[in-house]
């Protein structure tokens, strides 16, 4: 099978997708002809043609109010936000527009777009290229949130998000682009071409939004994670040797409950990781969930580790990212060691 | 004819791609002094023209010709040319430090150096620039120390702002500078306001908003010409068309409209085009713009008409996407030769005072570097403090974030 980076899994989805359907449309900032800053979408101009893929101007705003006109004629765009930070001028839009257009018109209308971001730190991108902000549309009645730890899923699950009939925010860890990145960030990272993950087959394939990936079996206690995350726990439990169930959850909303809740009632511990800052993160809505469904089961509190109440700084990138040590300190912890 | 029936998706396209050859021909470039110079007080009705046209001084032979020029001294003119060309040696050394890793990030203004540098020098202390990321020249045009600029670019424990923020996001207040954001176009409203507010207290500062032509077709620049437009503020506001937009052509941000600074019109602000590589007239036309401002006229639209010469940034290659002789071809010049040019005219410069002034400079820089260095680059030597990560967030540190930076053991 052949190995892709995640910028090549994302790009072969939207290829994929526009090879299928006619009325898959790419646009966003510098998308068009040069093919993204991450070259997301190199090459898709020049196989489809200026209609089909090409330049935005800069006006997040815009780039998302116009899909959702578009997908109200019955087109289904797949746009890009150059960086997740850059997503505030078009909140509005996603949350007041797309999220609702099709319960407010009982199905008249509906928004199946796609609005892809690059997200999460480890590039010394400073506050406005590194935040993650899941919780802000997990929090949205109507919106979808996915987040590949992958190039497979990548690419299924981009393919179900084009092809979900509602409105879906698609968020690419970018430090993942070019291969598992656990936090060790004095060490090279292994290229997805060395990596079993990095297997992706040719053509169409989905898959599903809303089902979790069991990334490690283990009875000791469960982690919750996505993106970045579920490799710096990987090292984590790694490096304490603890017997821990990771979960990756690929989909925050849908979210996959019943894996969460048959795997945390099976070990009684619980440990959810994630880059965003801590309070009101989306670890405080899986927090809550474990506690209502678990409660009975839990051996230790359920324990968070996030990233700080700070904006994203840039110096101070090692000390602010979530890495191996910290994540170990909280298994550790919970384990009551 | 007209053409009913199937419709046509319109997307604009440079003239010229990677491949082909650069041609500027289709812009034209108006004949120095050729552009008059209204009254201040002009009503907006009757100079239209002007954001049409390019307002230029300087001529081929190097004079500085018509009805805009003759504002500066040579002493001044000299100032005004060191300045650019400390801009462009503190730029060529700090993309190699970027490069050598001492540093994450860098832009540079190559090309663009007259811009930032004249404009400073039309400002009274107290006014206030809203700049983008291409403005340092605010900075250096004002004596800012170049050592602390550096200091910030390496994040290092000199660092004014604590490593908190990404290199060339400077700040500094008592240099009329407000602190870059990164997120494009939400400081040219804010802009508007702090001229607003000027004009609410009676004060008689001003106020410069900053953008490039890609980031005009944000949003908020469309609510700071409202506002501006509609409480008549204080502010000048500053487009620079720079011809790019990372790797988008400024064709894809002012689609019809003719000009960027056409878009003043329909608010009823005056709205002036220059050249952006000619010193005086940039300076000219914004000592023009800042006495309207202060003379309650209310806000001036200026676009600079310039080229980025260089890549968009430390992580960008041009090559990718337009000509690489593009540069050459660009026909309003280099800021620094045309100004040099001009000087040795007057007889105040020659091409070796030229040669020694930027033998001096690159001294000066150097040493500059030397010292920022003693403090610390990004992965080496002094740097910012874990605690700084958090303090300075709240005026008061909230109870929770005392306990995560006890959790964190600082
Ligand atoms: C809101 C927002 N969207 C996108 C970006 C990413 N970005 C940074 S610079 C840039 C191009 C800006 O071009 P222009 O306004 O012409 O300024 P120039 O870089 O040419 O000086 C883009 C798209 C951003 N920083 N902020
Ligand atoms: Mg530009």
């Amino acid at each position: 099978m052949p190995r892709r980076t995640m910028i090549e899994a994302i790009r072969d989805a939207m290829d994929v997708s526009m090879a299928r359907d006619s009325k898959v449309v790419v646009f966003g900032e510098d998308v068009g002809f040069f093919g993204g800053v991450f070259r997301c979408t190199q090459g898709l101009q020049a196989k489809y043609g200026k209609s089909r893929c090409f330049d935005a101007p800069i006006n997040e705003s815009g780039i998302v109010g116009s899909a959702i006109g578009m997908a109200a004629y019955g087109l289904k765009p797949c746009v890009e936000i150059q960086f997740a930070d850059y997503m505030y001028p078009a909140y509005d839009q996603l949350t007041q527009e797309a999220a609702r257009l099709r319960y407010r018109s009982n199905g008249d209308f509906t928004c199946p777009i796609v609005v892809r971001m690059p997200t999460g730190g480890g590039i010394f991108g400073g506050q406005t290229h590194s935040q993650s902000p899941e919780a802000l549309f997990t929090h949205v009645s109507g919106l979808k949130t996915v987040v590949p730890s992958n190039p497979h899923d990548a690419k299924g699950l981009l393919i179900a998000a084009i092809e979900d009939p509602d409105p879906v925010i698609f968020l690419e860890p970018k430090r993942l682009y070019n291969g598992p990145f656990d936090g060790h960030h004095d060490r090279p990272v292994t290229p997805w071409s060395k990596h079993e993950l990095g297997e992706v087959a040719d053509g169409h394939y989905t898959v599903p939004l809303g089902k979790a990936a069991i990334r490690r079996a283990g009875s000791a206690l469960t982690v919750l994670a996505y993106g970045t995350m579920v490799y710096v726990a990987q090292a984590a439990v790694e490096e304490t040797g603890i017997d821990a169930e990771i979960i990756d959850l690929r989909t925050l909303l849908p979210l996959d409950l019943d894996t969460i809740v048959a795997s945390v009632k099976k070990t009684g511990r619980c440990v959810i990781v994630h880059e965003a800052t801590l309070t009101s993160g989306f670890g405080a809505e899986l927090s809550a969930l474990v506690q209502e469904n678990c409660f009975y089961h839990l051996e230790a509190p359920v324990a968070r580790v996030a990233g700080w109440d700070t904006p994203y700084p840039h110096a101070q990138e090692w000390d602010y990212f979530p890495g191996p040590a910290r994540v170990g300190r909280a298994l550790l912890e919970t384990m009551g060691a | 004819m007209a053409d009913a029936g199937m419709l046509r998706f319109h997307v604009p396209e440079p003239e010229v791609r990677p491949g082909g050859t650069p041609d500027f021909s289709n812009v034209p470039i108006p004949k120095a002094g050729s552009v008059p110079r209204p009254e201040i007080d002009a009503d907006p009705r009757t100079i239209r023209d002007l954001a049409f046209s390019i307002i230029r001084v300087l001529n081929r032979n190097g004079e500085a010709v018509g009805p805009w020029a003759g504002l500066l001294s040579s002493d001044e003119l000299l100032a005004g040319l060191r300045h650019m060309m400390t801009l462009r040696t503190f730029d060529a050394r700090m993309q190699m430090a970027q490069r050598q890793g001492k540093t994450s990030f860098y832009m540079q203004h190559l090309g663009e150096e007259a811009v930032a540098c004249a404009f400073r020098k039309a400002l009274e202390p107290g006014d206030m620039n809203f700049p983008t990321y291409r403005q340092a020249g605010l900075l250096i045009a004002d004596g800012y120390p170049m050592v602390t600029m550096m200091n910030q670019i390496y994040s290092n424990e000199a660092d004014p702002l604590k490593g908190r923020q990404l290199p060339i996001m400077y700040s500094s207040k008592e240099h009329g500078f407000f602190s870059i954001s990164g997120n494009l176009a939400t400081q040219y409203i804010q802009a508007v306001g702090w001229a607003m507010a000027s004009a609410i207290s009676n004060d008689s500062k001003i106020a410069a908003a900053w953008i490039g032509d890609g980031s005009t077709a944000e949003s908020d620049f469309h609510s700071a010409l409202v506002f501006a437009s509609t409480y008549k503020a204080p502010v000048v506001l500053n487009v620079v068309n720079n011809q790019w937009a990372i790797s988008t052509f400024q064709g894809i941000a002012r689609g019809g409209s003719g000009t960027f600074a056409a878009r003043g019109l329909g608010f009823g602000i005056p709205s002036l085009r220059v050249d952006g590589n000619d010193y005086l007239a940039v300076h000219a036309v914004a000592k023009w713009a800042a006495e309207r401002a202060r003379s309650n006229l209310g806000p001036t639209l200026v676009e600079y008409v310039t080229y980025r010469a260089g890549a968009h940034s430390s992580s960008d290659d041009p090559s990718a996407y337009r000509p690489k002789t593009e540069s050459d071809a660009w026909p309003l010049g280099d800021p620094i030769v045309r100004l040099k040019n001009h000087l040795i005219g007057l007889g105040v410069w020659s091409d070796e005072r030229h040669a020694q002034a930027e033998a001096e400079i690159l001294d000066t820089v150097i040493a500059a570097q030397k010292e920022a260095e003693s403090h610390g680059t990004l992965h080496a030597g002094g740097k910012p403090s874990t605690r700084d990560m958090f303090e300075g967030l709240y005026a008061e540190m909230p109870p929770h974030l005392r306990r995560q930076r006890q959790q964190a053991g600082v």
